[in-house]
Formats: structure tokens, sequence, C-alpha cells
């Protein structure tokens, strides 16, 4: 784990879904100006664990955003320090591009007032950071599921949190974009934001600082991604039907076929 | 549902259906069974201008008040429920409405169409009670606004059943059965000043709450998450939207009775023809439901003239065919409701 003093930290945290326990008290903590990606298997709970971190699930246990408890946080204060990028979350097709980047700027502005200078120079920099600044006049509508994921990223940063939490923000994406993607984060955590994913593709979260590592509802590890113990649990939460190898100076995430089927 | 060619401005939209209102109005002031004479003469008879003044006029711009009230109440459903098929009928509001009126009426008694102050304001009352708890009711019963057919199946359930309830109450009390039938049916003939004026305070009331809460329907358009994320006290802004869109649909079902589908119709047709945030969809779709009713008002005057049809069946039997239309396109591959 980072040695630097944690942004985001959760001690014992509990969260029940329908009568039935998700979490079962979890204990983590995210480094500050660092990027941590957190996988598991289908179930492990990885997307609850973030909610319940953004304030938007009920919990039990303590949750600390910069040493403030997070629950006790004035609403607007919390938005304007944790930016959230969703899964899968409907989407009307009817709002343009820039009116969806700028309710990013929300938790800055009064209720009824209109969108300053500052607020107009941030969306612009959203938009342009995540190429999609070309399509500011189109309704999400008309963007495919790429483009339109780039739209919400713009508009999650356009928050300008300290800590950002992104569930499958890689959804829809290419390649080229999710090479974007990266470089976007990397950004970030050279500006000290926090970023916090959920990632399916294993290969994409060992390009992470930091890991942690979940399987029914617990926090089974967390540590750098360059260490050979992160690489271990992984592949045993997959139940070694991965394993993790150096290539070219990054780690790959590669399937483990029985007896070498589709092997070149 | 939307294309996404070339829109109109917003300003340009608003002021084209504004002019069609007052179009409306003016044409509605003319037709009728003394024909234009009556507009003619209105100045110099006393009995035409009665005719023009106590009869005609009111009844269109209370036709345009009432369709504008359930225009915005439409937008305010279809924004609130994240739901393009939510509107005041299909949630079961303007049923409970009704049966707020059908029970004022079996209790205290008088015409569902008198023009009393006390009367009006008594009757909206109990039509914005009923059309609350009906909205109520149809969440408790869809679990949420999560899924999109239990809440359009509970909302439909609902409607049937406080219908069924109001038309029992009705004829139990024979006293009241005459004109319940025709409020029913949804009228805008027996609409008079007091209710013109009663519909456009309430009208002005709810289009400025509507504006004032309006972010909190773009952000939700994001998603429950995402607006919770940015900050909005989402729980007593939800609040406040159900009841500003149950006051609209009380106070217009008071008046007219059962008028169906405006509330549906006129949000879907403003997105089709412009790209708008809330703030300015909510208005646009007020227009837009004032010139509807105001159409269906005169085409139900002279289809069958010198006899008329309650504007409530014209708008039934349109409203369908606009649903069905739009469930044509929702499985018309890449189609969305």
């Amino acid at each position: 784990m980072s040695a630097r003093a944690p942004a985001l930290r959760a001690h014992d945290v509990h969260v029940s879904l329908a009568g039935q326990e998700i979490l079962h008290g979890v204990d983590v903590a995210f480094g500050t100006g660092r990027w941590t990606s957190i996988v598991g298997p289908n179930g492990a709970g990885k997307s609850t664990l973030l909610k319940a971190l953004a304030g938007l699930l009920p919990a039990t246990g303590r949750i600390f955003l910069f040493d403030q408890a997070l629950m006790a946080m004035d609403r607007r204060q919390r938005a304007q320090q944790l930016s959230w990028l969703g899964q899968n979350e409907a989407t009307s097709d009817d709002l343009r591009v820039w009116d969806v980047v700028m309710l990013g700027r929300m938790p800055h502005q009064d209720w009824l007032a209109a969108p300053n200078a500052h607020d107009h120079a941030v969306v612009e920099t959203a938009l342009k950071a995540t190429q999609a600044w070309d399509w500011r006049e189109r309704v999400l509508g008309q963007l495919s599921g790429g483009e339109r994921q780039r739209v919400l990223l713009a508009r999650a940063m356009a928050v300008q949190a300290q800590v950002m939490l992104m569930d499958e923000p890689l959804t829809n994406l290419d390649p080229p974009h999710q090479v974007d993607w990266l470089e976007q984060v990397r950004c970030l955590t050279a500006q000290q934001t926090t970023v916090i994913s959920v990632l399916h593709e294993i290969g994409m979260a060992l390009h992470a600082d930091d890991m942690v590592v979940m399987q029914t509802g617990r926090v089974v590890h967390q540590g750098a991604c360059a260490d050979a113990t992160t690489h271990r649990a992984v592949e045993a939460v997959f139940e070694h039907r991965i394993a993790i190898h150096a290539l070219e100076g990054q780690w790959v995430a590669v399937p483990k076929l029985p007896n070498n089927q589709g092997s070149p | 549902m939307t294309s996404h060619g070339t829109r109109c401005s917003p300003v340009w939209m608003a002021a084209t259906l504004l002019l069609m209102c007052l179009l409306g109005i003016a044409l509605g002031s003319a037709v009728g069974s003394t024909g234009l004479e009556s507009w003619l003469k209105a100045w110099h008879d006393d009995v035409a201008w009665q005719i023009v003044w106590d009869i005609r006029l009111p009844r269109s711009v209370g036709a345009c008040a009432a369709g504008a009230l359930l225009g915005l109440a439409g937008s305010i459903a279809q924004g609130l429920f994240r739901n393009p098929l939510a509107d005041p009928y299909l949630l079961g509001s303007a049923s409970g409405a009704s049966l707020g009126v059908a029970v004022a009426l079996a209790l205290l008694g008088g015409n569902p169409f008198a023009t009393e102050w006390w009367v009006r304001l008594g009757l909206t009352g109990a039509a914005f009670v009923g059309a609350v708890l009906a909205v109520l009711l149809t969440l408790v019963l869809a679990r949420g606004v999560q899924h999109t057919l239990r809440l359009l199946l509970a909302g439909v359930i609902v409607g049937v059943v406080l219908g069924a309830m109001a038309s029992l109450i009705t004829l139990m009390r024979p006293d009241v059965l005459q004109g319940m039938q025709g409020f029913l049916l949804g009228s805008t003939s027996f609409i008079g000043w007091t209710s013109c004026v009663l519909m456009l305070g309430v009208l002005l009331v709810c289009l400025v709450l509507a504006f004032v809460f309006s972010r909190v329907l773009d952000a939700l358009s994001l998603g429950e998450s995402t607006a919770l994320s940015l900050g909005l006290p989402l729980a007593p802004v939800r609040v406040a939207l159900v009841a500003v869109l149950a006051l609209a649909t009380g106070t217009a079902v008071a008046q007219t009775g059962l008028v169906a589908f405006v509330g549906l119709a006129a949000p879907h047709l403003v997105r089709s023809l412009v790209n708008a945030k809330h703030n300015r969809l909510v208005v646009l779709s007020a227009l837009m439901g004032g010139v509807l009713l105001l159409a269906a008002d005169l085409l139900a005057r002279m289809a069958l003239a010198p006899q008329e049809m309650p504007v409530g069946v014209l708008t039934a039997v349109l409203g369908g065919g606009y649903l069905l239309w739009l469930m044509y396109r929702s499985q018309t591959p890449g189609a969305k409701p």
C-alpha cells in the first residue's frame, strides 16, 4: 500500500441490500494522489463498495474523506470533493453534450445561478481532455456508446473533485480510447487527484498504482500493483484461471486454458 | 422518440406556441352554434356579448390553461420518473383526482361544473388530495420508479381501480350522477372565469416551482446515483415535484374532468422538436399542452356540429393512437420509446 496519507478510508463497513449482507466488514484505505483499482470476480461486492465509499448507499461502519466522517459532511461539500462516474446508469438522450458536462459544475453553483466564466472554462477543459469538444452541440442520443462514455467522463472530471470514483469507466471504449483514459488518469494523479476505479479488465487494472482485491464481500488483499503478493492474490480469487506475467515492462493477465488450448 | 436532425430554437418555439394559443383562443371565441355572428355583434348586442364573453372565451382560455397544466404535469412526470411514458393518466393521478371530486360531491352534494368560488376551490382541493394519494399508491405498488414496466402497470391498475371507485360512488348518488358523467368524459363546456382564474393562478405557481426544481430533473436524467453524487437534496425535491405534479393534475381535472393523453403527448412533441434542459422543457410542454387541448376543444366543437363531442373522448381516441404509435416506434430497431 501507499505510504501517503489516505484520501479515503473505510473501517468495518457493512452494506446490506434487500435484506442480504453484501459487504462484510470491509477495511480499506486509498492513498492521496494515487490510482487504485478494485478487482475481483462477479458478485465480489466491488461496485457496492464503491457506492458505499461515495455515500450513495446506506452503510454501517466508518468512512472518512480526508479525515472527516463522510456521512457527517455537508452534502454539497461532499459533492465538491467526491466525483462519481457510474456504470450503465440510464441517461436521457435529449441533453446536449455541453449541458451534460456542465451538470458536473452543480456542486460549485448556487441553486438558480447561471454558470460563470470559470464553469465554462472547466467544462471546455474537460471536453477537450476527453476529446469530446467537437460534439459539444450534439445530444447524447447522437453518440455511440464509447463517445457517450467519454462525455460522462468529462462530466465527472468537471466536478474537479479531489477524489474520483469510477465504476467500469472503460465500458464501450475501444483500445485506443482505453489508452487515452489511462493517460487521463495519470494526468489526474499527477495533479494529486485520487482515482479509485472498479475494473473488470485485469490487464488494465494492473496499470494502477495500487490494487484492492475482493471476494465474496470482503477485501482479501491490498497492495501495490507491482507486488508479487498482489498478483498471487488476484490469481487466487480468480481460481488460478488467469496468470499475471511481465511483458515489455508491463504486467499482463492472461487466461490459463486447460492443456494449453488455444496456445500458438 | 426523438429524431436528432435540425432542431427549433426554444425561444422561437415558445413564441410560436404562444401565438398559436392566442389564435386558438380567438378562434374559440368565434366558434359555436351562432357562429361568427355573435362575435361580430358582441360590441352592440348584450346577448352576443354574453355568448362570447361568458361562454366561449372562458371555455377557450380554460381549455388552454387545463392543457397547459396537463402538459406541465406530463413533463414533470417524465423527468421525475425518468420514464418517457409517464403521464398524469398512466400514473393514476388523474383517476385519483376524479375520485377526490366524486367523494367531495357525494359527501357535500353539488354539481361538478358549478361556478361558485368555494365549490371550485373545494373540488380542486379534493382533486389534489386524490391525485397525491394515487401517485403515492402507484409508487408503493411499483416499489419505486426504477422498473418502467412495473411503474406503468401499477399506474394502470391504480387508475382502473380508482376510476371504478369513482363510478361506484357516482352510481350511489343519483343526484350527482348526471353531472359526474359529463365530468368523467372530460368536458370544457362549463368552464367559467372562476375556473380560468384558478387554473391560471395554479399554473403560474406550478411553473415557477417546476422551473426552480428543473436542475434536479436535469441531473436525474443522468441517473439517480449521479444526481445524488452532485449533492442534490433528492428526497425533499422529489416530494415537492410530486406535489406540483398532483396540484397541476388535480386543478385541471377538477375543472375539466378526465382529459387523457395531453400530458403524455405534449412533452413528447416538444422533445421531438427541440433539445432543451428542463427549465425550458417544462415551459414549452405547458404551452404545447395548451395548444393541444385548445385544438382538441375546437375539433370537438366542430366535428359533429351542431352537436358537441366531449373533448375527453376526442383526446382519448387521438391520444390512444399516439400511444400506439409510440409503442410501434419503440419496437422498431434503433428507436427509443
